[in-house]
């Protein structure tokens, strides 16, 4: 019949559509189709997470099937000091995460007091990189928290003065594992960190010193409790080693609030407590981070 | 796409060069062997192919009490959110393609069914496991993520209290390795 010679010729047409055509619904490469919140906040140290803390989450709102991408800055006034650190983010399909920091920290008053000048500034790079290793931070089993590993490498830009201050070096690596797990039953979330690291004052006044040259064990706790798909309500808590003859360097814990605006654009304020630093004891004050990712 | 149109016209040029013919009368459907389902004038449902039906199929063992099934407006009330998240997921630009040709009327029923068992507020599950309801869906964690989405309106245009509302998240948590295909 001719139905016969038609179908033959429309059929390998349809054939050539089929592997020509891309398919319907093909992935934008942002797509931002992550849970709002699940990717976290920008660390004070660029990596995903908490505040303070790095946690197993990944940058940037693409999932599995995307790469995503985010940015920050912070400001922290303290009782002495002022802070302000910003930095961007890669977050490649969900699994691994590539960022760089940049850490300012303002002496004021202090510099003069410790002959460095009035108003002196510490600064940092730090790049980073996370890998997921297994399981997510809201799907899968509770039992079953999101894992991942972290490398820090953290270069100081002021190499005479933390030298001169007694450190041992001017760079040094972080190493850390996170877990994190949103429990959903009680709307609470988690992360604990481990850190192998040899940081004073999160590597701004150099690395190791005459109490500690090596890298020790460090501890990171977070604990957040969901208002709101959007609004997240918290406190961390980061032990540090004191490896300075010359200051004791305290642990450091905060209470935060973070409210995602909308999809992309995250606002965070915390109270934030780092205890001694350089010899200038009580040093709390506010936090103020602003996130945008995609 | 362009690029595919243009070979699939090139392709079919021969058919304009042979002899006319009147092909309004043809059952293509019957010509390219397309099963045809009936819908069932009862349940106004079409027919899936046999399986066997079991409370376990729901994903998850259900809350005991009745304080999760009050939250969310006993029967009633869980029967709104339920229509009120499959009309959200077929308007939904991000999801709703995955919605086309799917029988919404059987959806409606087992998904109410399933939220109904899994909040014991009285009633039995008995559609298909979640693996096999969702097979050949080629759904995606972003998909899954954007329904979650749509039920989490739904439940709070219903007023459902935001810790209730995660405890049923809670119990459909786990079931992502079984409705996220790629």
């Amino acid at each position: 019949m001719h139905i016969h010679s038609f179908k033959s010729c429309i059929l390998p047409s349809l054939g050539l559509m089929l592997v020509a055509a891309p398919p319907a619904n093909a992935d934008p490469l942002l797509d931002g189709g992550k849970l709002v919140l699940t990717n976290g906040i920008s660390s004070i140290e660029g990596a995903s997470g908490g505040g303070l803390a790095s946690w197993a989450t990944i940058a940037g709102m693409e999932t599995d099937r995307g790469v995503g991408v985010s940015a920050h800055v912070t400001g922290i006034e303290l009782a002495d000091y002022g802070w302000q650190s910003h930095g961007a983010s890669v977050g490649i399909k969900d699994r691994v995460e590539l960022s760089y920091a940049r850490q300012n920290f303002d002496t004021r008053k202090v510099g003069a007091a410790l002959g460095l000048g009035e108003g002196y500034r510490f600064n940092q790079d730090i790049f980073a990189a996370k890998v997921r290793l297994v399981g997510d931070t809201v799907y899968g089993s509770p039992l079953l928290p999101q894992i991942s590993l972290g490398v820090q490498h953290k270069r100081s830009l002021d190499a005479a003065i933390v030298k001169a201050v007694g450190a041992a070096s001017s760079e040094g690596t972080d190493f850390t594992a996170s877990a994190t797990k949103l429990f959903l039953s009680k709307s609470v979330l988690v992360n604990a960190t481990a850190r192998l690291t040899n940081a004073n004052q999160f590597g701004l006044l150099g690395f190791g010193g005459a109490n500690q040259t090596d890298r020790t064990l460090q501890f990171e706790g977070s604990v957040a409790y969901m208002l709101t798909p959007r609004l997240v309500v918290g406190g961390e808590y980061r032990t540090r080693p004191s490896n300075l003859a010359i200051a004791r360097e305290d642990d450091a814990h905060d209470l935060f609030v973070a409210w995602a605006i909308t999809r992309n654009a995250t606002v965070t304020a915390a109270y934030a407590d780092v205890g001694s630093v350089a010899t200038f004891d009580g040093q709390r004050g506010g936090l103020v981070s602003l996130q945008f990712a995609f | 796409m362009t690029f595919a149109l243009a070979f699939a016209l090139l392709a079919a040029q021969p058919v304009t060069e042979a002899p006319q013919e009147d092909l309004s009368g043809v059952d293509w459907e019957k010509e390219f062997g397309v099963e045809k389902k009936v819908v069932d004038p009862v349940t106004g449902e079409l027919p899936v192919d046999p399986y066997t039906q079991d409370p376990a199929n729901a994903g998850a063992t259900p809350f005991t009490g009745d304080s999760m099934a009050k939250a969310f407006g006993g029967q009633d009330g869980i029967r709104k959110i339920v229509d009120r998240l499959v009309d959200l997921n077929v308007d939904d630009p991000r999801i709703a393609d995955i919605f086309k040709n799917q029988d919404l009327v059987r959806l409606r029923r087992t998904l109410f069914e399933q939220v109904c068992f899994i909040l014991d507020a009285g009633c039995t599950y008995t559609g298909r496991d979640m693996k096999s309801s969702h097979k050949d869906l080629g759904t995606t964690r972003a998909d899954l993520n954007a329904l979650v989405e749509n039920l989490q309106q739904a439940m709070r245009e219903a007023e459902v209290p935001f810790a209730a509302q995660n405890r049923l998240l809670a119990k459909l948590a786990p079931m992502d390795k079984d409705v996220v295909e790629r």
